[in-house]
């Protein structure tokens, strides 16, 4: 039994994950900070993947980064990188997959935050960076908490995007979701059982811390 | 000296109304505002603060410019630094008594002095939400004290306060604002709200 593609998934989950706290946050507090046709426009982007069919938005990465045009002939002429069928790929593709669920919960729990913490802080004179480390961030931790859980789960299920862009390359893109759908193809019911089991287990352990964080969050005095 | 001379478009239920306030404050003087409910008060110490900008105006205080539309000037409230106490306290849920203090200031005997003039030295561990409404209420004003500031904007700062207690505090908050030069406005609905204090009066009322 090659748990490999279990090893893979885990690996692209943690990875992603990182990425999207480090990029999530400051754009999230972005988002959260009044409207305007810019951040409207940028919002839907983010969006987009809840919507759209994973395949579509795999196809339009493969167009992207192929080494052969565009963008993927620049990087891969400029900085030898080739995104297509590799890890560093399939990384780029599920951050942008994952990205609304980051985003969305961090952005919600911002803007329900009382407009008087950050003013009050700055009237202490604290800067806006200082504010939203010491003040906004602790105060909404169970959310942060949440998004980053969420997108480890749903990176865990990518199944056409990761198909599009990255294939089948064992220990390089084949990841459990995969893995599963090739065992099946080969009539290997019994690895396809395996790699299912692990990927339910994982997801509902995942599922249900959720549900015990937002149970005990800190509550604002103020609502 | 504070000299203020603003205009403001305030959206209200009965329409528009225009706040338009024309005022000097002495140094260490203490000023007490009043007004009909939706007149502007809370905004008029906004816009002191810097955290409202009104459509027309200009403040000073001690012969530096705080806001000038006219030459697009405007100090941001971390330059400010106003001593705001909010009318709603705006606590932080994350931080205890004495966390909020020393978010401010890392003097440690003034943070104990400020909490025993606000009688919070036995709540120090505690976070606003194991706090009854009046200690909150005494924990917003002692923050706003910790920065030591020249100028003291306090919104209903009483409202939450037995006259027992009130009377014990008030006493105290005077002391250091006679020692920091502390000039303060406080908006107010109840007249009873300051006994003790000596309080020229002000009335805001919109047109």
């Amino acid at each position: 039994m090659d748990l490999t593609p279990i090893w893979l998934t885990l690996k692209l989950a943690a990875i992603t994950m990182v990425i999207l706290l480090i990029i999530g946050l400051p754009l999230a507090y972005w988002l959260s900070k009044g409207r305007s046709i810019a951040k409207i426009i940028i919002e839907a982007i983010i969006t987009m993947p809840l919507v759209l069919p994973p395949s579509v938005l795999g196809f339009y990465l493969l167009m992207a980064f192929s080494p052969k045009q565009g963008i993927g002939e620049w990087l891969h002429k400029t900085f030898d990188i080739q995104l297509v069928f590799s890890f560093k790929g399939l990384v780029l593709a599920s951050i942008i997959y994952s990205m609304p669920f980051m985003i969305g919960p961090i952005k919600s729990a911002l803007q329900q935050l009382p407009l008087s913490l950050s003013q009050a802080s700055y009237t202490l004179g604290k800067s806006e960076r200082e504010t939203f480390i010491k003040i906004l961030l602790p105060n909404i931790r169970a959310s942060v908490l949440t998004a980053a859980i969420l997108t480890f789960a749903h990176t865990l299920g990518e199944f056409g995007v990761v198909l599009m862009i990255g294939g089948n390359i064992p220990g390089v893109t084949r990841v459990a979701s995969i893995a599963v759908y090739d065992s099946v193809e080969i009539m290997d019911y019994h690895a396809a059982n395996i790699y299912s089991l692990i990927l339910f287990c994982i997801t509902f352990a995942m599922v249900i811390s959720v549900f015990v964080f937002n149970k005990y969050k800190a509550k604002s005095p103020l609502e | 000296m504070i000299s203020i001379d603003i205009e403001k478009k305030l959206k209200a239920y009965r329409g528009e109304q225009i706040l338009k306030i024309s005022a000097q404050f002495d140094k260490s003087s203490i000023t007490k505002i009043y007004g009909p409910s939706g007149a502007g008060k809370s905004t008029f110490l906004r816009i002191i603060a810097g955290l409202v900008e009104p459509e027309h105006g200009k403040i000073s205080v001690d012969d530096m410019v705080w806001l000038d539309t006219l030459s697009k000037i405007s100090l941001s409230p971390q330059k400010r630094k106003v001593g705001l106490v909010f009318q709603n306290y705006a606590l932080f849920p994350n931080m205890t008594v004495r966390q909020h203090l020393e978010y401010v200031s890392d003097d440690t005997q003034w943070i104990n002095r400020l909490l025993f003039i606000g009688k919070l030295e036995t709540f120090t561990s505690h976070k606003p939400e194991y706090l009854s409404g009046g200690q909150q209420q005494r924990l917003a004003i002692l923050r706003a004290m910790a920065i030591k500031p020249k100028l003291m904007l306090m919104d209903e700062p009483f409202s939450a306060l037995d006259p027992k207690m009130k009377s014990e505090l008030i006493p105290g908050l005077k002391s250091i604002w006679d020692e920091l030069g502390t000039t303060v406005l406080i908006v107010s609905h109840n007249p009873q709200e300051l006994v003790g204090l000596t309080a020229t009066e002000m009335e805001i009322n919109p047109i």
